[in-house]
This record gives structure tokens, C-alpha cells and sequence, in this order.
């Protein structure tokens, strides 16, 4: 008899995919006693009441079923007045296509887009899904390393040095996710007749769009001309701290839409009901919700930024998101090694920048969705993990 | 400067030199603003948020509703008053709707609840009815939920 071999059986490309570096430190954080972590991704609030409860009278009223492959009418247009109201965009519910998270609507826009052998510009460091998803849809994933010193924005001289006849896409996500980083409307501007001048479409991943604290999120599809060159990718995680309802979506140029909602049909059918009807609710009164927690972001963003500066672990002023981006050149230590090191002395879990891209070799990405409380205490043992570096009591 | 209020209702032990970083003020700006806050009345004290429900301490609180006569001159406020002296009464609202005052006692037994009821608020003479509420279970106090779990339950995720 054969012995079965999964292997055999297995995608290669997708076989040999490295798994993202996020999880082992978690792994080995969450087996240890008294470990603390500043490495999550999601908020640490809960879904506002009035959502959650929308969510709950929307199951009491028997909403079990499937919605439209698109999504709830009510929901995409509720969709665009949202967008309107805060963004300047302008859709129509026809240019809406709701979805499983806004990782969702990566995977699908770039699926929808991609013929085998185009080229993706894909902005480093980096959300660690859109080079996986790139290859995976067939296409050439291009790393642009955005530096510390541009405050990790996107030049157009970074485009310019990256573009190929094969160039399709250009994947911006800003605020941004690993270095909290932005993008202001002058700093689009900037890039924006290069992606013209070469023909490039953008998906745009604005899901930390709200979180936002100096000045006001611009989005790229707002520009003059730039509306049916992007696809803009939003959703309800971030923002209304509804990650585990897993609820995002996409808007763009009609046809485009129709494409995607086609590989969104035979897929996942249509985004979870439950979700959908929570999320109307969080669109029509949740405006109030983001302030409040977009203002206590705010303050664990300057607590910690601060902290990380005085233990001479120096960060550019982060503009979004809830990440900072401390730079440990001075340690001397690779990331990985830093973050193995602290998390075996100070049983505290940081994730390493190269997990974000190489270019993020000598940062660590801190996540602030936490209390005040416990930020305080990280900083507690990052200070006592530098002081044994000095004191050379940790080899 | 409400924000400086907020941030110390929350958490009273939010040093100032914390508070002047999250609010992009001098940490001598925050303390001048803390001290005004308590000269002026606003700021009254720092308390704890306990649920003595989880210790061995005999609690018992009610809630009274008293339908009082107002005293010529003074209104409710001298009645409130003379209510609020007692070290039993911890609250004292003044109430508009089918009664006139809430008053919120706390003692060890229900029978020192109800000896303080009949034995010093009722027999006041500007008192017209009392109806007392037992709690039963304190779900909520000063915007904390009692029973909340408060582990973070977020799970490994790669994000």
C-alpha cells in the first residue's frame, strides 16, 4: 500500500511560503508565565454597546440569511454617506462591494487585477498579508523600502526607481501598519502624476484611516483624477474596534466592483449578516464612538512615544494607526535577536520590524492598543532590559 | 482644561507630568490646574471604586425615596441637609418626578437600614412618605462594571 504524502498534495509556491513572523513570538509569549505583550494588532476596546446590541435585535429579528453577494443595499449606502461625510469620496452603492474584513478586499482586488507576471509596488515595511497575496494571484511582488528619514512615506522617486513596463499596481497603506506612519494630501499630491504618467492602479488600504491624530486622514481616491484609478479598501475593525465581526469592503470604478464581487461570490457568498447589520448601526451613531477612542489612542500614543525616546530608542513622531516604530540600531542587535533577548530577560513580547519587510531590520514594531497601565510597565522592563545591555550583565 | 478632568475621573492616579504629555502641556501648567480644580470645589476627592461584594465586609445598601415638604425660605436644601450630615447616608439627590428626594444609606444588616429609616428619616417633620429599595447587586458603580472580565482574550493573530 502507498503511504500517504501530504506534501505531494500541496501547492508549492504556497508550501514554501514563510509563515508571517508575528506568530512565533506570540507562540512563545503566551507559554510563558507573567509575559506581557506589546504586539497585538487590534484594539483592545470592545465593539461599542449600541453595535454590539445592533447586531444582537438584528438575530432576534430572525436576520439569519444570506444578503446580496454586495452586501446589504442599506449598508452601502449607508457606505458612501460615511465617506462622503468623512473622506470626501464619492460612490454610489454600485461602487461598494462589502467583504470579509478589509483583508478580504486585498486578497480580491488583487486577484481581480492581477495577470501572471505583472508587478505589484508594495511599500516596505509593510502589513504582511499584500506580498503573499500578490504571488498568490500570480503577480511579482516589488518591495519599495520607504526610510525613516522621509518618515516612512512613499516618494516619487521611490515609484520612479521601481517602475517597469510589467509595473500594474501600487499597493498604499497609509496610515500605516507597521510604522504608524501617513500620508497627507500634499505628500499624495507628490506621487500622484508618476502613477498617472505610468498607468499605475492603487489599492488603497485605508483601514486605519480614523485613527488618524494630526490633521485629517486624505484619501488618495479624493484627488483630482484619482478615483477610478484606485480601489479603496476600509472596513469596520479598526475604527469601531469590530475585528472579530470581520467586516470590511471595497469601493472603486463599477466594473472593477463587478469583477471583484465575482470572485466574492463563488468564494464567501456575501460577508457575515450579523456583521452587516451591526455595522449599519456603527456607521449611522458611531461617529462618537471613534472620538472616544481615537482620543484615548491619542494619549497612549504620546505616553509611549516619549518613553521610547527618553530610553534613547529613538521613533520618527508617528501620525496614525496604533503603532510606533522605535528604531535599536544604537543596541546593535538585529531585531529578531532584540526581541528573543527581551522577551527571555523582561518576558515582554515586541514584534520584530523585518517582520514587515527586510527594510525593517534594526526597528521594532510596539503596538499602544493597550491600557496606560500596561505600556507604563513595558517601558519598565525595556528600561531594565537596556540596563543590563549597559551593565553588560546579559551577554 | 475639561480634558485634564476627564483623564483624572478615569484614573485619579495619572501623575501629572503623564497628564501634561498626553495633552501637550507643562507638567507646572497641569499641577496649577490640578490645584485650582481642588480650591475651587471641582476636584473634591480622590476615591476608590470597591466591590465589596468580593470581601468578607457586611454591606447593605438601600435607596430611599422621600416625599418631603420644602420649608418656607429654604427650599429642599435644608432638609437635604440636615439628611446628609448622617455618616450612614452616602448619597443625596434631589429629585424631579413623583418624589422629591433619592437618598442612598448603606449599613451592615438590612435591620440598621430599616432602625435609620424608621428611627431618623422618618419621623423628621418635614417628611411625607419614604419607600425603601433594597440592592439586591451592584452591576455598575461610577461607570465600572462589577462583573467585567477583564483579561485581554485577544488571541495570537498576524497582523
Amino acid at each position: 500500500m502507498t503511504t500517504f504524502n501530504p506534501d505531494k498534495y500541496l501547492n508549492e509556491h504556497i508550501a514554501k511560503m514563510p509563515p508571517s513572523g508575528i506568530r512565533k513570538f506570540f507562540d512563545a509569549a503566551n507559554n510563558m508565565e507573567g509575559a506581557i505583550s506589546l504586539g497585538v494588532g487590534e484594539p483592545d476596546f470592545m465593539t461599542p454597546w449600541h453595535i454590539r446590541d445592533a447586531g444582537i435585535y438584528s438575530l432576534e429579528r430572525g436576520k439569519t440569511h444570506y444578503t446580496a453577494n454586495a452586501g446589504l443595499k442599506e449598508l452601502r449606502e449607508e457606505i458612501c454617506l460615511y465617506l462622503k461625510r468623512r473622506f470626501k469620496l464619492d460612490y454610489t452603492q454600485n461602487e461598494v462591494l462589502v467583504t470579509v474584513g478589509g483583508s478580504e478586499a486585498v486578497d480580491i482586488a488583487l486577484r481581480s487585477l492581477i495577470n501572471r507576471g505583472d508587478e505589484v509596488l508594495i511599500p516596505e515595511p509593510s502589513f504582511v498579508c499584500y506580498k503573499p497575496c500578490a504571488e498568490m494571484a500570480g503577480g511579482i511582488a516589488v518591495p519599495i523600502a520607504t526610510k525613516a528619514e522621509n518618515g516612512f512615506k512613499l516618494t516619487k522617486e521611490d515609484i520612479l526607481s521601481h517602475v517597469t513596463d510589467k509595473t500594474k499596481i501600487l499597493i498604499l497603506s497609509y496610515p500605516n501598519n507597521p510604522t504608524g506612519a501617513i500620508m497627507t494630501k500634499e505628500d499624495l499630491e507628490e506621487i500622484v502624476p508618476v502613477i498617472v504618467e505610468n498607468d499605475i492602479i492603487v489599492i488603497s488600504d485605508e483601514i486605519y484611516a480614523e485613527l488618524t491624530y494630526e490633521g485629517h486622514h486624505t484619501s488618495i481616491a479624493s484627488l483630482d483624477g484619482m478615483k477610478d484609478r484606485c480601489i479603496v479598501i476600509n472596513g469596520f475593525s479598526k475604527a469601531y474596534a469590530m475585528t472579530g465581526w470581520r467586516l470590511g469592503y471595497a469601493c472603486g470604478n463599477e466594473k472593477i466592483i463587478k469583477v471583484m464581487t465575482k470572485v466574492h461570490q463563488y468564494a464567501i457568498m456575501c460577508a457575515p449578516t450579523t456583521s452587516q447589520f451591526a455595522a449599519i448601526e456603527a456607521l449611522k451613531n458611531g461617529d462618537k464612538s471613534i472620538e472616544t477612542m481615537t482620543h484615548e489612542y491619542n494619549y497612549r500614543r504620546k505616553v509611549i512615544v516619549d518613553g521610547f525616546n527618553k530610553l534613547g530608542l529613538t521613533c520618527f513622531n508617528p501620525q496614525g494607526a496604533f503603532y510606533i516604530f522605535p528604531c535599536i540600531k544604537s543596541t546593535g542587535m538585529s531585531s529578531d535577536e532584540f526581541c528573543r533577548r527581551l522577551l527571555d530577560e523582561e518576558k515582554l513580547a515586541i514584534v520584530p520590524g523585518t517582520a514587515f519587510g527586510e527594510c525593517g531590520e534594526g526597528f521594532l514594531r510596539v503596538s499602544y492598543a493597550y491600557s496606560i497601565e500596561q505600556i507604563n510597565e513595558a517601558l519598565i522592563r525595556v528600561e531594565r532590559f537596556l540596563e543590563k545591555l549597559k551593565k553588560g550583565d546579559i551577554k | 482644561m475639561e480634558r485634564i478632568l476627564e483623564i483624572l475621573e478615569n484614573d485619579c492616579n495619572t501623575s501629572p507630568a503623564q497628564i501634561a504629555l498626553m495633552l501637550d502641556m507643562k507638567e507646572a501648567d497641569v499641577v496649577a490646574a490640578i490645584e485650582d480644580f481642588k480650591k475651587r470645589g471641582i476636584i473634591l476627592k480622590n476615591k476608590s471604586v470597591i466591590n465589596w461584594e468580593k470581601t468578607d465586609k457586611p454591606i447593605v445598601t438601600a435607596l430611599i425615596e422621600l416625599k418631603v415638604t420644602p420649608q418656607r425660605g429654604l427650599g429642599f436644601d435644608k432638609i437635604a441637609e440636615r439628611i446628609y450630615q448622617y455618616p450612614e447616608v452616602k448619597t443625596v439627590f434631589l429629585i424631579a418626578g413623583a418624589y422629591d428626594l433619592t437618598v442612598i444609606i448603606e449599613g451592615k444588616t438590612m435591620n440598621e437600614v430599616a432602625r435609620f429609616v424608621h428611627s431618623k428619616l422618618a419621623p423628621m417633620e418635614c417628611i411625607v412618605s419614604t419607600a425603601t429599595h433594597f440592592v439586591l447587586k451592584k452591576y455598575k458603580v461610577e461607570n465600572i462594571i462589577f462583573d467585567d472580565k477583564i483579561d485581554d482574550d485577544r488571541q495570537v493573530i498576524t497582523l
